[in-house]
């Protein structure tokens, strides 16, 4: 599956290691929820290269954040592209617990829920199909203004007002 | 979202596959020539689950022109003509049952 | 009214640009039917017996004349020539073509008028008072802050998709108009002991296969607190409410499962966390929306004018007028509500014809402004007393001067197998051949109130558990049948109708609920006492003993 990040299409630097499998010497790695639970510490002290983990929809963010400044990367998982449990973490993650590492989507990753991830935190994406992935630039710029303000910090529709009125008063 | 196809199939008497087109929604029917039809008398007529599964396996393989594809019982006179087989099927072929409040 | 500035304006048509590109995709084969539903339900097209079904938001159900006239448009142009309104303030067309939706889209983005969630797993239009900002007695108008909720929950990139449909409404109004208890949240606005404006929330109402009534969550949240409140409790829903079984999925299940207690302090953990944040409103974002609403320069008016006076000897005008015309906060005026439920004819439909036309009235009478309530009837908000003979005149002229507000024939019903496909029985008949029966309005006059849902599947669409008569239809060997339910109510006592007897035939329906009107008639204590309280005091049995005695 193509890996979009900063709006192009690039290779994924990290493996994915399988739970009983031993760990590379070097390189950057990706491991899941359970083999990380079960050695943390060693993983995150590991010297060879980075560390990701793939994080299920159905497990609070919590028992990540002690380690959440040494991690590179959190994947999170659409098991579907109807169930949206991983945008609620992407937020925490993003703006209650301060993680500035890669937020990568995975799963049923599809075009029409690009902008929703987006502003929900997420800046990697694995998607699905090729033509998605190649769309990914011209499709996030079908909006230009949101209603709410979400954790990717642009400004929402009802503070953008009062700075267009602010503005208007202060040039009369 | 289970698909049709992995539900257990199973039919009581003559039966036809009927979806909904595309573009437009409205109501057709499979027939026997890999095609579909807005004619109920059209529709290829299947008498046992093996026949279902196979007309209703090639009607979802349709999913460009067909919605929701799905097997619907009818019934068929001595004279081989055919009517829906139930009140929702009937519905879907003739209309609403009552008066329309205007028709543009 | 609420007017659209550039930046609403701006994500409309953002909305209908996608949603173009989408049907592109799905007609050339790009999308699976699989993968464009969700997007389809997302913009409230959904696929029902004959055609694709087109649902349509009026948000807190204030509509202008000029988007009547639009709708009347889209009637006439996309689909046969008429709309029905539903119980939450949305206007359905019953038989567009995919193909053209986007071009119908686009023709309602131009004066303001959306259909963004009116369907799918997210938050629905949210609906308020049909009678917002005219009612006597309001604390406030609570379409500012249903509009703030509007805004707040329309693309929502945390919770569009969310473990099940999710329905917000409010009132402010002593007497609930909106039925908040049986929505996933209800709002109650009111103000505290310093006189601030605020909330009390309810959450977890709703009907289908579990009905349940609202409870209280919290009896005061502040008014500058309210979205992120709301926040809160999608978060916790997001991430707890059921996904393995539909039935099972809405907020009410999971408040059910947990307590509201539990439900309600895992809420509140979660809002400290956030209620200082992003959320906050002050008091300028609130007068910005404010400032946007539309209010009618008012004249000082007569509380009893000549043109009434003469009117009132005229037995007919008088019949509407006792029956249609609600005070309005404002003396000299009134609110005067159209029933769109003409006997033997569908409820909640109206014509092209009809929509042009009361535009037209609006324009004439009402300051250009209508509203749609969750009784599936229509009202002109502002119509000076001394221009309502007048008023009835035009409406008589159009098919819609039917004075049966409220009585046993203003029936609601969900459109049930004639058109949808999850119905199992049909309810437009039903509903028809129950206003044939009364059609003397001398005798639905002696009835009183009497409020009939009928819903033609266990999804409740037409609220059959809070009908003072409720009557749900399901599929039994084949054949329609009707469960009968009485005492249920939708309003600030808000109840749960109980089962009278077996369910009944098609053809029975209206042979029992004239025999239940009958036996009320026998029971009620005085004229004045009304149906569904003289079921409260005696309970179901006289009536089920009078009822089947003879079935």
């Amino acid at each position: 599956m193509p890996l979009v990040k900063g709006g192009h299409i690039i290779a994924d630097e990290y493996v994915r290691v399988t739970d009983d499998a031993e760990l590379p010497a070097q390189g950057a790695i990706l491991v899941s929820e359970t083999r990380f639970l079960a050695g943390p510490d060693a993983l995150v002290g590991r010297a060879g290269g980075k560390l990701g983990v793939i994080w299920p929809n159905n497990r609070d963010v919590d028992d990540l954040v002690p380690y959440l400044d040494r991690l590179a990367l959190v994947a999170l998982v659409f098991p579907s592209f109807r169930d949206g449990r991983a945008y609620t973490q992407a937020r925490l993650l993003r703006e209650r617990y301060g993680y500035r590492g890669e937020l990568r989507a995975t799963g049923q990753v599809l075009r029409d829920q690009f902008v929703f991830m987006l502003r929900a935190g997420f800046d990697a994406f694995e998607v699905k199909k090729q033509a998605d992935a190649e769309a990914f630039t011209e499709t996030v710029k079908r909006y230009s203004v949101f209603y709410q303000p979400a954790g990717d910090g642009r400004i929402s529709a009802l503070h953008q007002r009062l700075q267009l009125r602010h503005s208007e008063s202060a040039g009369l | 979202m289970t698909s049709p196809l992995q539900q257990k199939i199973k039919i009581t008497g003559p039966s036809i596959v009927t979806a909904n087109r595309t573009w437009d929604g409205a109501v057709i029917y499979r027939t026997g020539s890999k095609s579909w039809s807005d004619e109920l008398a059209e529709a290829a007529i299947v008498r046992t689950a093996d026949e279902a599964r196979a007309l209703l396996t090639e009607a979802v393989a349709d999913d460009l022109n067909a919605i929701g594809p799905y097997i619907a019982p009818v019934e068929v006179a001595a004279d081989g003509a055919v009517k829906p087989g139930n009140m929702r099927e009937h519905i879907r072929l003739t209309g609403a049952t009552i008066a329309l409040p205007a028709q543009a | 009214m609420y007017a659209y500035d550039d930046i609403d304006r701006t994500l409309v048509n953002e909305r209908v640009a996608e949603f173009r590109d989408q049907v592109k995709r799905r007609l050339s084969g790009e999308l699976s039917e699989d993968e464009f539903k969700m997007l389809r339900l997302q913009n409230g097209v959904y696929l029902q017996l004959h055609a694709y079904m087109y649902r349509i938001a009026i948000p807190y159900g204030t509509l202008a004349s000029n988007q009547l006239r639009r709708l009347a448009h889209v009637a006439r142009r996309y689909d046969r020539g008429y709309g029905h309104f539903t119980t939450r303030q949305n206007i359905q067309f019953n038989w567009i073509k995919l193909a053209e939706l986007p071009d119908a889209m686009a023709d309602l983005a131009e004066v303001g008028i959306q259909s963004m969630q009116t369907s799918g797993n997210n938050m629905r239009n949210v609906t308020a008072d049909q009678w917002a900002g005219v009612a006597p007695g309001e604390v406030e108008d609570p379409r500012i802050w249903a509009e703030l909720l509007r805004q707040f929950t329309t693309l929502h990139p945390e919770f569009s998709f969310l473990p099940r449909k999710f329905k917000i409404a409010i009132t402010a109004s002593e007497h609930d108009r909106a039925a908040i208890k049986i929505h996933d949240i209800g709002l109650r606005l009111l103000k505290n002991e310093q006189g601030e404006t605020g909330f009390e929330v309810l959450v977890g109402g709703g009907l289908g296969r579990s009905p349940f009534i609202a409870k209280t969550i919290k009896p005061f949240v502040h008014g500058h607190d309210i979205l992120s409140y709301v926040e809160a409790i999608l978060r916790v829903y997001n991430q707890y409410g059921r996904r393995d079984n539909i039935y099972k999925a809405r907020i009410k299940i999971l408040v059910h499962e947990l307590g509201i207690e539990k439900f309600a302090a895992e809420v509140e953990e979660e809002w400290q966390q956030i209620r200082e944040g992003v959320l906050k409103l002050d008091e300028g974002i609130v007068e910005d929306i404010r400032s946007r609403f539309f209010y009618p320069a008012y004249e000082t008016q007569p509380a009893m004018p000549d043109e009434l006076k003469q009117a009132a000897h005229d037995p007919k005008f008088e019949a509407w007028r006792k029956n249609s015309v609600f005070p309005h906060k404002q003396q000299g005026y009134a609110i005067a509500v159209v029933s769109l439920k003409p006997v033997g004819k569908p409820p909640g439909d109206a014509t092209a014809d009809q929509m042009d036309a009361l535009a037209d009235i609006a324009d004439k009478y009402s300051f250009g402004e209508i509203r749609v309530g969750h009784e599936q009837n229509l009202a002109l908000p502002h119509v000076k007393k001394r221009d309502l003979p007048a008023v009835w005149k035009a409406l008589e002229a159009i098919g819609l001067a039917i004075p049966n507000v409220n009585l046993v024939s203003d029936i609601i019903a969900c459109p049930g197998l004639d058109y949808c496909s999850l119905a199992n029985a049909r309810s437009i008949p039903i509903a028809q051949e129950i206003t044939r029966r009364f059609a003397n309005h001398d005798t639905a006059n002696l009835i009183g109130r009497l409020h009939i849902n009928i819903s033609g599947c266990i999804n409740a669409c037409g609220h059959h558990h809070v009908g003072h008569i409720g009557i749900l239809g399901v599929e039994k060997n084949n054949e329609e049948f009707y469960q009968i339910t009485i005492g249920g109510r939708a309003d600030e006592g808000a109840e749960l109708g109980t089962l009278i007897g077996p369910a009944v035939p098609y053809a029975e329906v209206a042979d029992v609920v004239e025999d239940i009107v009958e036996a009320y008639l026998a029971l009620r204590a005085r004229p004045e006492e009304l149906f569904v309280d003289t079921v409260k005091r005696l309970g179901v049995e006289p009536f089920r003993e009078r009822v089947y005695a003879t079935r």
